[in-house]
């Protein structure tokens, strides 16, 4: 899917990435872009606006624990199936998330990355970062059944 | 969906700062979308796609415009959007999925240009107006 040139700019920008800051904001986005996906989150507190969510210390820890993963999932591209696995048959059987949430997640840190990296988020690199977060979706979206 | 009056203040302001980069936009957002969505090319087989090429540059330019079409007539984009349209839905009848990839495109754009401007609440507007201009674009398909 990816060649080892896209793998190294990935890996290398990711290395960059404040991924405490940057997995709330995508997280925070996700819920202020696209407000249904609050539906997963009842348990959160105050998501009444977009600075409420974005300030929301459940949405901040959250989003980190989902970037950690994500960050686990970079260093098995060549298996992103296998190392999704398990949290694809939680996200299924326990948390029963529609799997059209991690595609609209993806293209949301996607964004995120283009604002923190700017002119340094290139058209090339945007592709390759497309290719992995649709692997990643598609890998947590493999065990459902 | 429609445009509460909060979300039209947010995208005509935000327009006022695309304008002044429009065409810049418009051809990044173009380099973007055929990069990421090499699909999108195949609607596109008598065009130079190498970047820096004119005909990329003056098609940019084109879509941009259009969009700043739509944000003037923020409380009438159907009619701002008709011919295009129409043009859309009997000559080029590019498929609805494309409108997703270029407006995502588009976005992602704004976020590396105006990391500062580009809020979540911006985000969000932007986001709801491109899908509206979409629905306009693919309204009359069948």
């Amino acid at each position: 899917m990816l060649s080892a040139e896209e793998k190294a700019a990935v890996t290398s920008l990711f290395a960059k990435v404040k991924v405490d800051e940057v997995g709330g904001e995508a997280l925070g986005r996700l819920l202020v872009v696209y407000p249904w996906t609050q539906r997963f989150f009842e348990s959160f507190g105050d998501l009444s606006s977009a600075d409420a969510i974005l300030g929301n210390p459940k949405v901040k820890a959250h989003g980190k624990k989902v970037l950690d993963s994500f960050c686990e999932g970079l260093k098995q591209l060549d298996d992103l199936k296998g190392a999704f696995a398990s949290l694809s048959e939680l996200h299924c059987d326990k948390l029963h998330v529609d799997p059209e949430n991690f595609r609209l997640l993806g293209n949301v840190l996607v964004v995120v990355l283009a604002r923190c990296f700017g002119s340094e988020f290139s058209p090339e690199l945007q592709a390759s970062f497309q290719k992995v977060v649709t692997g990643v979706a598609n890998a947590l979206a493999h065990r459902y059944h | 969906m429609s445009l509460t009056r909060a979300e039209r203040t947010i995208i005509v302001s935000m327009w006022s700062k695309i304008s002044t980069q429009a065409d810049l936009i418009g051809t990044e957002t173009l380099e973007r979308l055929f990069s990421c969505y090499p699909q999108a090319k195949t609607y596109f087989p008598h065009f130079d796609l190498h970047t820096g090429s004119a005909q990329l540059r003056a098609h940019g330019s084109r879509v941009v415009a259009a969009v700043g079409d739509a944000v003037k007539s923020i409380d009438n984009v159907t009619s701002a959007l008709s011919k295009l349209s129409e043009l859309h839905a009997y000559v080029l009848r590019v498929d609805p999925v494309n409108f997703k990839f270029l407006s995502h495109c588009l976005l992602v754009t704004l976020a590396s240009h105006f990391p500062a401007d580009f809020t979540a609440d911006v985000h969000a507007a932007w986001d709801k107006f491109l899908s509206i201009v979409s629905g306009v674009l693919t309204e009359k398909y069948r």
